[in-house]
């Protein structure tokens, strides 16, 4: 096995999803951007002729990766991180703003968008840290350290006013319950991620009913003895004091919402007697905490709403919502997506032959949007495809994960499975219209370069870490 | 970690429930949904844009300026072309066939996809014959536009116009298509977002012969277009007008702010245009002719044009001196020709009477002390010095700061330091005597006729002023809050006493500069400058404020190659703060003159 070539240890059946999902990505750029005047395919003024660099870059990239050794990754870790987190930093200096984002770097035409590498750095990091046989999630030092490494990205990039991109970071809630994280915290802040996305989405009235089950859920599965269970009950104290203050600090205070908070309350409040009656008199403080904590939320999704999301990213949700001031409205640019997908039927216009991406009705086709192009030109058939593709390469990496011998290649493999997942749910998701457009790419397809290199040095780490799972003993 | 394995399955189970969910939802839209179906021919579904109104721009008091009125342009998009009767398009269009290729050839390479422009603004007679035929060529539509309309032909520069949307622009911005107007100049331009509104798409189902069968799902995809909101300028479009009608056959500016709140309430540029002039077919004819006049009157020259300030920059000196304790009220300088030339004047005793007789000795004896303060043995190295304190001092004035006024194309203008003299002459190779004439005015110093307004309106205010604007209320909303807030100088209250005798001096008492600004039963407060200009005549200016006590208006004029600044700059600024504060003129003589002159650039 020690002897055999590195060639014939890796994972080629990964490899072979990832040409062909870059290749679909090239095939509907150029169909996206497609117009008849256009002469030839290695046109380096058009969007898919700067896509073949891109991707000829990616593929050295991915070599060089699968040369270096894997120790480097291990050693290198927070480094990483520190270089990750430096550029981050950097953007907010010297960066340019686009689309009201202050989160790229120019060089003269070309552009990059660094978060999108400190994905990798953060999940490097976070394998480095979680597989140190110190840690546990029963010492709060590892929880604070996990907690730094997470939300100093995030927060930079909020400050950079890209949501979307800082909206990843939530995935890696995945890798954490993998590593034994109490699932009574998984819940909830699986329940907080789901909902903050559903606040941005739906109208409170929907909201506050989704608060009262998750609630009750919550209570249901709570267990007050162990410490991440406090952790939890803090963060709610903590969260709800701030979210009330927020609250009455602000202007949104409606009739219309103190109704519905009052109804909210009071039934809470009778599941509550109802409990006491039951003789669980023990928990129901816990209940009436968590309630508080999770109406709270809700309050501060609509303040976060008003107050701090910027206006083109109001605008995105409220025309998502119909609540734009004209009764009318629907939002245009989902609806559009949709019209472009749904015209495509079972087996889809034919290459080339899209006519809803083509009249420019679809926005930003060639990146966010990529998949409308799929949908529309190949229908039902090459959107499922596209979808197979993905969930088989996430589930192949999952699986493979579980085989590495060290925490460090299986807790990487799990970070970049949720990355993957993340950004495949809400792009798709987004394009049909269930989650908010918040702007994300999807992997390997859409156009750019920054995420196509960020996407393949993730994935290749993993299978280079995944070639040498004999060897890396320790 | 073993006792955690099972985990994988919840997660991939958690992760397999997400993709069904979005699954489910792709095979319900793309093959249950009906309602997202569109014909193998794409015929069967037409969007039309409609054009929201474009706001109207009203004057401060709510006189209107600037309206719309509708026009059809005949779109196409090439791609969507099919065989059809040539001919009978060309008769509708009363074009000839040469004339439809050479449109036909510039619709396709703009793009065969989207549609461009094949003829602009049709007159009502040919739509309605056109709107017959249409059926008979596919590809071809109309689409209704709102052109612009002026109540009359003031504010050109002010209020911009709005033009075709250029292929560098479009690429950038994708709300806009080919052939949609947007603003070019002015608060069209600046306030395009606000006065646009939105686009909304009304979709259309059409039969094979391209006739609208009707609306599709009952209107369920459509989105309302929501109107542009109106503009409320500061201008006073009286004064705005009158200021027009002084400057006529000048070249210059006049700019007038109340202090009380940074409204510009006058914005004259000299020469100006009919802003109609810049609306219909003849718009590229005339935009040209303008462009290439040799007046330039495309140019607005109370923001963007730049000029040595003269004179009225002694009382910059004299505040900066003041502050920073190299000058006391009673210094006294004699005026001694050798040192730089004067005109005779009685000796000035303090710096009021030096800004009265606007000596010129005196104010290069001023800006020597805060140029050398006697910091480093070197000359080279305390000038060095004294300009750099200098330089961050005099710019808290306004100067050298590009303000956001609501209009685009603001200059900044010029404050040279250390480090343009550096670049100039090499590091330690100037010394005072190689920039002493700053301390007048002239030289390297460029200051815009707005910033000349705007600091006279921080010395009637006595240290502090409002964001200069222009406008007033936008729909219903008030402005940015920046435009309320006052924003200090660094310059004590007190020092600007002296200076607002001196200003007042220099108006009423004899010797004064500015005699010809006087306004009987008023105290007016100005200073005249002339700037030698080596190209030509010098340029006149004159800046004031009024009443002395609870000023209202502060107002800089700027008369191109006009000579002496109290002789042309004065009786104009004059003349504009009677329009403004007593609304008659006292002395109609002096408005004749003023009217009947011709002042020629000779640049």
């Amino acid at each position: 096995m020690q002897n055999s070539s590195i060639f014939k240890r890796l994972d080629w059946i990964s490899i072979l999803i990832y040409l062909l999902l870059v290749l679909i990505g090239w095939v509907n750029i150029y169909s996206a951007v497609y117009e008849e005047s256009h002469s030839s395919i290695i046109d380096l003024s058009q969007k898919y002729g700067k896509q073949l660099i891109w991707i000829g870059a990616a593929l050295l990239l991915a070599l060089v990766i699968l040369i270096i050794d894997s120790k480097f990754y291990t050693s290198f870790a927070y480094v990483l991180y520190a270089v990750g987190i430096l550029l981050l930093f950097a953007v907010l200096i010297f960066g340019i703003e686009i689309n009201a984002s202050k989160s790229w770097f120019q060089f003269g035409t070309f552009r990059m968008q660094p978060v999108e590498f400190t994905k990798i750095t953060v999940c490097l990091a976070l394998a480095q840290t979680m597989s140190s046989r110190f840690f546990s999630f029963n010492e709060i030092k590892s929880i604070i350290k996990i907690g730094i490494i997470l939300f100093l990205p995030i927060l930079l990039i909020f400050i950079q006013n890209d949501t979307g991109s800082a909206l990843v970071f939530f995935a890696f809630i995945f890798v954490l319950y993998r590593e034994g994280m109490s699932k009574e915290l998984f819940f909830t802040g699986f329940v907080l991620i789901v909902l903050f996305l559903l606040a941005m989405l739906t109208n409170l009235e929907i909201l506050l009913l989704v608060v009262l089950i998750a609630s009750v859920v919550i209570y249901i599965i709570s267990n007050t003895r162990t410490l991440q269970a406090r952790i939890m009950l803090y963060l709610f104290l903590l969260y709800s004091s701030l979210s009330l203050i927020f609250y009455f600090y602000s202007d949104i205070f409606t009739e219309k919402l103190l109704l519905l908070i009052i109804i909210n309350i009071t039934i809470n409040l009778l599941t509550m007697l109802i409990l006491y009656f039951t003789s669980r008199k023990k928990i129901i403080l816990l209940y009436f905490l968590i309630l508080l904590g999770v109406s709270a939320f809700v309050l501060s999704a609509d303040y976060i709403f008003n107050n701090i999301l910027q206006p083109h990213q109001q605008n995105r949700i409220t025309e998502f919502l119909g609540i734009t001031d004209d009764p009318l409205g629907i939002g245009y640019n989902v609806n559009q997506s949709k019209i472009a997908i749904g015209s495509g039927g079972l087996t889809g216009k034919g290459f080339l032959q899209g006519t809803q991406t083509k009249y420019n009705f679809v926005p930003e086709q060639s990146t966010d949007f990529i998949f409308c192009t799929i949908g529309e030109e190949w229908g039902l058939i090459g959107s499922l495809t596209v979808i197979t593709l993905y969930t088989f390469l996430i589930l192949r990496i999952i699986f493979r994960s579980e085989k590495q011998r060290t925490s460090f290649s299986r807790i990487y493999g799990y970070g970049v499975a949720s990355i993957l997942f993340f950004h495949v749910a809400v792009n798709i998701g987004m394009t049909v219209g269930l989650t908010p457009v918040v702007g994300i790419p999807l992997p390997f397809l859409s156009y750019g370069g920054s995420s196509l290199w960020a996407f393949t040095i993730l994935l290749f780490i993993f299978i280079k870490l995944d070639s040498d799972r004999t060897e890396n003993l320790r | 970690m073993k006792k955690y394995d099972n985990r994988k399955y919840y997660i991939s189970a958690i992760i397999l429930f997400f993709i069904f969910v979005i699954v489910f939802k792709l095979i319900n839209l793309q093959i249950f949904d009906e309602s997202l179906k569109i014909s193998a021919e794409n015929n069967s579904q037409r969007r039309i844009t409609e054009y929201p109104a474009r706001g109207l721009i009203y004057d401060r008091y709510g006189n209107l300026l600037v309206y719309n009125e509708a026009a059809y342009d005949l779109m196409l998009i090439p791609r969507k072309m099919k065989e059809f009767d040539t001919l009978s398009l060309c008769r509708d269009l009363n074009i000839d066939i040469s004339d439809f290729y050479a449109r036909l050839e510039k619709c396709i390479s703009f793009s065969s996809f989207r549609p461009s422009v094949f003829y602009k603004q049709i007159t009502a007679q040919q739509y309605s014959t056109l709107q017959e035929h249409l059926f008979k060529y596919p590809g071809f539509f109309v689409q209704n536009r709102t052109l612009r309309k002026y109540t009359s032909s003031l504010g050109a520069h002010i209020l911009g116009d709005i033009g075709e949307i250029d292929k560098e622009t479009l690429e950038k911005n994708p709300y806009y298509t080919g052939g949609d107007y947007i603003g070019k100049s002015g608060v069209e331009k600046y306030y395009e977002t606000v006065l646009r509104g939105k686009k909304g798409v009304k979709i259309f189902l059409v039969d094979v012969h391209n006739n609208i069968q009707g609306s599709y799902m009952n209107g369920k995809y459509d989105t309302l277009a929501i109107p542009g909101k109106d503009l409320y300028l500061t201008i006073d479009s009286a004064l705005q007008a009158y200021g027009e009608r002084l400057m006529k056959n000048k070249v210059g500016s006049i700019v007038a702010i109340d202090p009380n709140n940074g409204e510009i309430l006058a914005l004259v540029s000299s020469p100006t245009y009919d802003p109609q002039l810049l609306v219909g077919r003849n718009r590229g004819k005339n935009y040209d002719s303008l462009l290439n006049a040799k007046s330039k009157p495309l140019i607005n020259r109370a923001i963007s044009s730049t000029y040595p300030p003269g004179s009225i920059f002694k009382i910059a000196q004299a505040l900066v001196g003041l502050q920073e304790g190299v000058l006391k009220p009673n210094t006294f300088y004699p005026c001694d020709v050798s040192l730089v030339g004067c005109h005779g004047h009685p000796p000035a005793q303090g710096v009021a009477r030096a800004i009265q007789y606007s000596c010129n000795p005196y104010f290069y004896m001023v800006f020597r002390s805060l140029v050398q303060r006697k910091i480093e043995k070197s000359i080279f190295k305390d000038s060095r010095i004294g300009l750099q304190l200098w330089k961050e001092k005099i710019t808290g004035l306004g100067f050298d700061k590009a303000f956001d006024i609501g209009l685009p194309g603001v200059n900044k203008g010029q404050i040279p330091g250390p480090d343009y003299y550096d670049r100039k002459y090499g590091k330690y190779r100037w010394a005072f005597s190689t920039i002493y004439s700053l301390g007048i005015g002239q030289g390297e110093v460029l200051v815009s006729p707005l910033q000349m307004a705007n600091f006279c309106a921080i010395i009637a205010n006595k240290g502090y002023y409002y964001n200069p604007h222009i406008v007033k209320q936008i729909g219903t909303d008030s402005v940015d809050r920046k435009n309320y807030m006052k924003i200090f100088t660094p310059f004590d209250k007190k020092h600007f006493d002296v200076i607002i005798e001196g200003m007042e001096y220099a108006v009423n008492e004899d010797y004064g500069t500015g005699r010809n600004a006087i306004i009987s039963g008023m105290r007016v407060c100005g200073k005249t400058g002339t700037v030698q200009n080596p190209h030509g005549k010098d340029h006149s200016v004159f800046i004031a404020f009024a009443p002395k006590d609870e000023p209202k208006i502060a107002i800089a004029v700027y008369v191109e190659n006009a000579g002496f600044g109290g002789v042309w700059a004065a009786p104009i600024a004059r003349l504009m703060m009677e329009k403004y504060l007593l609304d008659s003129i006292i002395d109609p003589d002096i408005e004749k003159i003023i009217f009947e002159t011709k002042i020629d650039a000779e640049q």
